[in-house]
């Protein structure tokens, strides 16, 4: 059998490394040694490891290439790597049982992958990879034969917006920047990516870094900066590790550094670390942090494109954004412009997240609807349960019921529901999913990643918090919903800083679209999601229970009593309400209240 | 003081305090001024934060180093090479100002050939500061034209001292860098009334207002007024009534707030005039270490105590206002004056501290203008000549009295240099915390908690090489004495130099220090003297050295 | 300049003015917890909020800057709502213990809590709670009072350039303090209590001598070193209880630890108090002012007899006023009759 090109791709992203993604790569490259096939084969058999991918949920996830013909394994562990080798590069009879389903079909069906497109195909740790697939031309192409006019006007054209949360458009803020007038600019990477449940950003540099590096040599260009910073967070070291690799084999090339491809054009580029602080995301703070100052942000004007880091005109973009620039470039702004709505052009990648079957990374086009990301991209509910609502934009962000499902997800459309595109959070909620709970979790965050300068960020979400927490005690009083309206509109419209302004959002969408929710706990003190521990009574029914003891022995605080053939019984005083006796009774003798 | 005014015409600040935020460059010398003007750095600061750049020339990295663009760490008692090199680079760099030179100076020719050996290379190899740094420096002040230069005792208490200051008034000459707003010489008074008490002739040479003794028209002015004939030839300077005393020629002295024991070199040397006296009254608010020596002491109001005026370093005349009333039968010094005097027959009568100010004003012009009234909410600088003038921020906007002579200076290495037995060059000076001889500052139980224990600041490799540890006592002794104090390890100073603040009694730094004079003005030389240092344990073993 | 209308009011103000400033020049007060005219804009209480035509939200009218045409209003009942509810937050989280507090009669939110009848009970909840206190001797920091207005920090960074302290931590845990939460090391200017606006910074030895009720303010200069910095001692009965400094002093405000807390020495128990004469033991002996006097001066004639007026000298003191400097060395000179006389201008 002949076979001339074998290729092996393994999921390395940081989702398929904390599945064990390593230990499979090794695997197959020691079966594959073993085998004998990289002897026949030899330069035609390649096994590496590429970036995520998105369906993380299914990792580790496994490319065998053969000539082309190209089969996908899901949860591959180490001890199923001989078995692949043997029957399917030795004997060519891929292993059916383990491939990937239909699901992992149509979870690709309806994205687009512009930033995503080379994550997952081509090894991140290698530039050539990169270059292979057309990498750097456009950089090239740019700085060769580009006016940095024609730059601004060509990003401009294709309506990209800042896919850091505030959607401004870029091409704009790129004409502010060059217009600055300085000597010395700055162009800043956004990576600090701190929503929770957030990891596009992470994904992108993991997968594909040399992208965001040539989005950032030609933003340098377009406003005529010759320092850049990424400023990326230290809890990212696979990320770090890849993007400080990526910078050096781009500086080995003449990519960065003096007279980049030849031109007259130098630029490079400095990696700073955040302290994985949530305000750091903010413009200022950012430029605070990278000036060795904490992390607070200041008044806005000054903007940064006129006074920025070290007081220099500064452009700042987000990671996203930045990775969408050199195919812009290259398939040209009208290509861009074909997807998308007209106010909110092209893609956006969302982690999908919560209980939806398929949880990952998406990348969609603008527009899309919910309805088509959660049922068909995600698959639908996980455990057959009803869908409650989407939370999109993280704790700066809000909910939409499940009502809304055929809302289309653009900039316009989410801000007029109340809630934000954001920078990509997508945490899909179910019948199980308490609203209050959920808006003292993401006001919780907030309210401890809160800078502390200005007063209604600092104590104002704080007492919202405390507001969220005797009500989801059962010790909500009255006229809290009331209480929480009036303490809402003062943050939002008194804070500081996005942080502080966007804080109160969960609470108010979660008011708006299920304030009967609050009311039950409020007034009847019940949880109607059964999520509030305070809230709850776990009790036996007499009739049910078989007494066969396995709440009992499953119970930790030791709070159910019983004997053979005699009903069990739950002391409500040593009841920690932990739902250990709910879940392991089979006759659902155990009643939750 | 003096060295200023022989040039310029006066010995005071040519700038006001307001006028160091207009500054480009800031040229700090032989100034610890974080520590010991604390505010005025702070004006500096201020100036720093809108664009001023700074330059900081001391032999110890000292806090406004923060803020230097340049730090020139020279070695003790080398700074006329410095500022000889200074001039040499802008010289050679053409960066001097011609204009100024042709109209307002003379002697340039003969003063730019004595430069000539201050080469770069030669300067580092006397300061030992790199000649880049020296460079970067004399382009800095030499192509500005809004330079202040900053200094105090760190360039007066040198047997040099004089010429020192001649050195400075050579390169802000050079560069036309005085006589406008925002850049002049400025010597910063270590002291809130130095200025006042030189002003009002506290000096044995002049009358109030500098003018002089011996010159007979003065004189006669002064007899005039004060219904007396008056001595024709100049007196003894402190430094030389402590030696008049030891040799017997002077029998009597009069002290009023002052505390020679602490704050004048060789304590030895002070005690022994001190006691070789007949009789000596002190008149302090304390039991201060000279007063011990006192046959009469009496007891004065403090300045919380009392109306009056102080001058401060820009020649600002600011009143001072009775907060409080003095203890017991504490006394304001006026009225002891004014009833001792009258005592020796000679009686002055004034009804307030007011009329002796316009009595004041009425013999000097420059004070003139200045009545309680007009510095009623802020003070005013002198010259203020009428009642309507305002004062005056910056010296000489109308020009100079006389050409602005080159003085060609030579370097000559302080009167002490280290020999092996006593290795260390010793710098004396003040901290933050404590004031001069610490009578008042040292009674006050926050600073002596915090700052109350005399140290001596060496580099750790120096403490190796004794063989102490950081906070160890150690035993430090020059030719004139010794001290025992604790020894603080601190980078901010080199290897081979050591610094003890003059304030602690205990540990007084001037036991050790020498009396060697600047022979213009009579001021001893604290910042160079050479000393050895020793573990306690090895001292004791040892037999004393011969001096 | 730059038009605009505050209030309905058409002001002319410099270009660059913040709305706060403009306002301030014209008689309009807007309230501030975190401003200070010294300082750069801090934006932090939020609570000098104003409402510009146009503007989605109110605005910090200590951050914005005024611009041609605007139409600012100071006080709608929105604004004042805004104002009212920022200050329940910092009082929710504030002692309120005003009748211990050092800075009851100079405490800028006492007076606002005031001003708005506001009590911090609406929104009454956790407190930060501080065990630890500062040992050092001169600046008493009571950080449960501190409503991280940000002052202090800024202060001491661009004012004084000591960095001494910063924010720390984050949310509602935000605290300022020395890094590691050592205690204060600095150079105890004092500049921060000088700023603060509450009791968060005080004295230490302020401490219970007297607030602002029964106190006197001198203004005098200090006695320190020779920048005669302008200072106003706060004088209860006969004792100075704590010195302070106006902005618009020479020295706008501004002292060194010695200035503000070095003023001690007043009230020492070692001060002289009367007359003294050796007697023949060596031990001095109490007298009078006339006693005293008349013996010195007996001295003084007795050696001028002997040895002539050039055997006595006098010593000054750069310590003394004008006053009493002219007035020595006329008594030297005159009274005297020699020209020995010096003063420690050198030392």
């Amino acid at each position: 059998m002949q076979r001339n090109n074998i290729e092996i791709r393994v999921c390395m992203g940081t989702g398929g490394v904390a599945s064990g993604g390593a230990e499979v790569l090794a695997a197959f490259r020691q079966e594959v040694a073993a085998s004998g096939i990289a002897a026949s084969v030899k330069e035609h058999c390649s096994t590496h490891q590429v970036g995520c991918r998105g369906l993380c949920a299914k990792d580790v996830l496994v490319d065998v290439a053969i000539d082309g013909e190209k089969v996908t394994y899901q949860f591959i562990k180490p001890d199923m790597v001989p078995r692949i080798v043997k029957e399917h590069l030795l004997e060519n009879k891929p292993v059916d049982e383990w491939r990937v389903g239909e699901d992992y079909e149509r979870f690709g069906r309806k994205q687009i992958k512009v930033v995503l497109a080379d994550c997952g195909r081509i090894d991140p740790e290698e530039i050539d990879a990169y270059i292979a697939i057309g990498g750097y031309e456009s950089s090239r192409d740019v700085l060769l034969n580009w006016y940095p006019e024609e730059v601004v006007t060509e990003i401009k054209q294709s309506g990209l917006r800042g896919r850091g949360g505030a959607g401004f458009p870029t091409g704009l803020k790129w004409e502010l920047g060059k217009k600055a007038p300085d000597d010395i600019k700055y162009i800043i990477c956004n990576a600090d990516e701190g929503d929770p449940g957030a990891f596009m950003d992470r994904a992108v540099i993991e997968g594909n870094p040399h992208s965001v590096i040539e989005g950032m040599i030609i933003g340098a260009y377009a406003i005529c900066a010759h320092h850049g910073y990424v400023y990326i967070r230290a809890e990212y070291p696979l990320a770090v590790e890849r993007l400080k690799r990526a910078l050096d084999q781009a500086r080995e090339r003449g990519f960065l550094g003096n007279r980049l491809f030849g031109s007259n054009f130098d630029f490079d580029i400095k990696v700073k670390l955040g302290a994985g602080a949530f305000v750091c995301g903010e413009e200022t703070a950012l430029i605070a942090s990278i000036e060795g100052q904490r992390g607070m942000p200041r008044p806005k004007p000054p903007f940064p494109v006129n006074k920025g880091l070290w007081q220099r005109p500064t452009v700042i973009n987000n990671v996203e954004t930045l990775a969408n620039i050199p195919t812009i470039i290259r398939k040209g702004c009208g290509w861009y412009t074909s997807y998308g709505t007209e106010k909110s052009r092209g893609t956006k990648v969302f982690a999908l997240t919560g209980k939806i079957k398929n949880p990952g990374l998406i990348e969609v086009p603008m527009g899309i609807t919910l309805r088509e990301i959660v049922e068909e991209i995600g698959g639908g509910i996980a455990g057959g349960k009803a869908l409650k609502a989407v939370q999109t934009g993280g704790p700066s962000g809000g909910c939409i019921p499940a009502s809304m499902l055929d809302l289309n997800v653009d900039y316009e459309s989410l801000a007029k529901v109340g809630s934000i595109v954001g920078s990509g959070g997508m945490i899909v909620l179910d019948e199980d999913n308490c609203m209050v709970n959920m808006a003292q979790y993401f006001v919780k965050f907030t309210q401890e990643e809160s800078c502390g300068k200005c007063v209604p960020c600092r104590v104002g979400t704080k007492r919202l918090l405390e507001i969220l927490e005797r009500i989801t005690k059962g010790q909500g009083r009255e006229d809290d919903i009331e209480r929480l309206e009036t303490l809402s509109g003062g943050i939002r419209n008194m804070s500081l800083c996005g942080l502080g302004q966007t804080a109160p959002n969960p609470v108010l969408s979660t008011i708006k679209y299920f304030r009967e929710e609050y009311e039950a706990h409020i007034r009847d003190k019940k949880c109607p999601s059964k999520t509030c521990k305070a809230l709850l009574t776990y009790s036996i029914d007499e009739k049910l229970c078989k007494a066969c003891g396995a709440c009992l022995r499953a119970c930790p605080a030791g709070a159910i009593t019983g004997e053979k053939k005699v009903p069990h019984k739950i002391d409500q005083a040593k009841c920690i309400k932990c739902g250990s006796c709910y879940d392991v009774c089979k006759f659902k003798s155990v009643m939750r209240d | 003081m003096a060295g200023l005014a022989a040039i310029f015409g006066s010995g005071a600040m040519t700038n006001s305090i307001r006028e160091i935020e207009g500054m480009e460059i800031i040229f700090i010398i032989g100034s610890n001024t974080k520590e010991t003007h604390p505010v005025i750095a702070n004006c500096m600061i201020k100036a720093y934060r809108k664009g001023a750049k700074i330059i900081v020339a001391d032999p110890r990295r000292v806090p406004m180093v923060k803020f230097a663009e340049v730090f020139l760490k020279l070695r003790p008692g080398t700074d006329i090479a410095l500022l000889n090199g200074m001039a040499h680079v802008i010289v050679k760099e053409g960066l001097q100002n011609d204009e100024f030179i042709r109209e307002k100076t003379e002697g340039f020719d003969a003063w730019k050939s004595s430069l000539e050996e201050f080469t770069p290379a030669k300067t580092e190899q006397i300061t030992g500061i790199p000649k880049a740094d020296i460079i970067k420096a004399a382009k800095m002040y030499g192509r500005s034209r809004k330079a202040g230069v900053f200094y105090t005792m760190g360039i007066t208490q040198h047997t040099c001292g004089t010429d020192n200051v001649r050195t400075i008034a050579n390169l802000a000459t050079l560069t036309g860098n005085i006589g406008r707003e925002f850049t002049g010489v400025n010597p910063l008074r270590g002291q809130n009334n130095v200025q006042g008490a030189s002003d009002a002739a506290c000096l044995p040479n002049v009358f109030p207002g500098y003018q002089k003794v011996d010159l007979p028209e003065v004189r006669r002015k002064f007899e005039q007024a004060w219904g007396v004939p008056l001595p024709p030839k100049r007196g003894l300077y402190a430094t030389e009534m402590m030696t008049a005393a030891v040799d017997g020629s002077l029998k009597a002295l009069y002290i009023m707030g002052e505390n020679p024991v602490i704050t004048d070199p060789n304590q030895h040397h002070t005690i022994k005039a001190l006691e070789n006296l007949e009789f000596l009254v002190v008149q302090d608010i304390f039991m201060t270490e000279t007063a011990c020596h006192a046959h009469v002491v009496l007891p004065a109001a403090c300045s919380f105590e009392k109306e009056g005026t102080f001058s401060n370093t820009e020649r600002r005349v600011q009143r001072v206002r009775r907060a409080v009333s003095p203890p017991g039968d504490a006394r304001d010094d006026l009225s002891i004056i004014m009833d001792l005097s009258r005592a020796m027959g000679y009686p002055m009568d004034y009804r307030s501290p007011e009329q002796v100010l316009e009595e004041f004003g009425r013999l000097w012009p420059a004070l003139a203008g200045i009545t309680y009234d007009r510095i009623k909410s802020r003070g005013i600088a002198w010259p203020c000549p009428s009642k309507e003038h305002p004062g005056t921020e910056f010296l000489y906007k109308d020009g100079f009295a006389k050409k602005i002579p080159f003085m060609p200076i030579a370097f000559n290495p302080p009167a002490e240099g280290v020999c092996e037995n006593y290795p260390f060059v010793l710098t004396t000076g003040r901290n933050l915390f404590q004031y001069h001889s610490g009578s008042m500052s040292r009674r006050v139980e926050a600073i002596e908690k915090h700052a109350g224990e005399a140290y001596i600041e060496l580099n750790p490799a120096d403490g190796e090489k004794i063989g102490i540890a950081n906070g160890d006592m150690v035993r430090v002794r020059s030719r004139r004495g010794d001290v025992t104090i604790r020894a603080r390890f601190t980078r901010r100073i080199s290897a081979g130099t050591v610094f003890i603040p003059m304030h602690y009694r205990e540990a007084a730094a001037n036991v050790l220090t020498n009396d060697a004079l600047d022979p213009d003005v009579m001021i001893p030389e604290f910042k160079v003297c050479a000393v050895d240092i020793l573990p306690m344990e090895k001292m004791a073993a040892e037999k004393p050295r011969p001096a | 300049m730059v038009s605009l209308t505050i209030n309905n009011k058409k002001v002319s103000v410099p270009e660059d003015s913040t709305i706060l400033e403009a306002a301030n020049r014209n008689g309009i007060k807007v309230p501030t917890l975190c401003h200070h005219p010294q300082l750069t804009p801090f934006g932090g209480c939020r609570l000098c909020v104003v409402s510009v035509k146009g503007m989605p939200k109110p605005v910090a009218s200590c951050t914005t800057t005024v611009s041609e045409g605007m139409e600012v209003a100071t006080s709608t009942p929105e604004i004042e709502n805004f104002r009212k509810l920022v200050l329940e937050l910092i009082l929710s989280d504030h002692p309120n213990d005003c009748m211990t507090c050092e800075a009851t009669g100079s405490c800028a939110l006492q007076e606002l809590a005031y001003a708005y009848g506001v009590k911090g009970q609406e929104y009454a909840g956790e407190r930060r709670v501080y065990a630890k206190r500062d040992g050092n001797p001169f600046i008493e920091r009571d950080m449960e009072k501190c409503i991280l207005c940000g002052r202090c920090v800024k202060v001491c960074d661009e004012v004084q350039g000591v960095e001494a302290i910063d924010f720390t931590y984050r949310g509602f845990r935000s605290k300022i303090c020395p890094s590691y939460e050592d205690d204060l090391d600095c150079e105890f200017c004092g500049q921060c209590v000088s700023v603060c606006p509450t009791g968060a910074l005080t004295g230490k030895q302020w401490a219970r001598k007297g607030r602002y009720e029964g106190v006197r303010e001198v203004d005098t200069t200090c006695p320190y070193c020779g920048t005669g910095c302008t200072l106003t001692a706060h004088v209860k009965g006969n004792e100075i209880v704590r010195v302070s400094s106006k902005p618009w002093s020479p020295n706008e405000g501004w002292l060194c630890v010695k200035g503000r807390f070095g003023y001690k020495f007043v009230n020492s128990p070692d001060r002289l108090t009367k007359p003294l004469i050796r007697r023949a033991s060596g031990e001095f002996e109490e007298t009078s002012w006339t006693a005293a006097l008349e013996y010195t001066a007996a001295w003084f004639k007795k050696i001028r007899e002997q040895h002539g007026a050039d055997a006595i000298g006098g010593l000054s003191s750069a310590r003394c006023t004008n006053e009493e400097n002219y007035l020595f060395q006329k008594f030297i000179r005159a009274g005297v009759g020699t020209n020995n006389v010096d003063h420690c201008a050198r030392l």
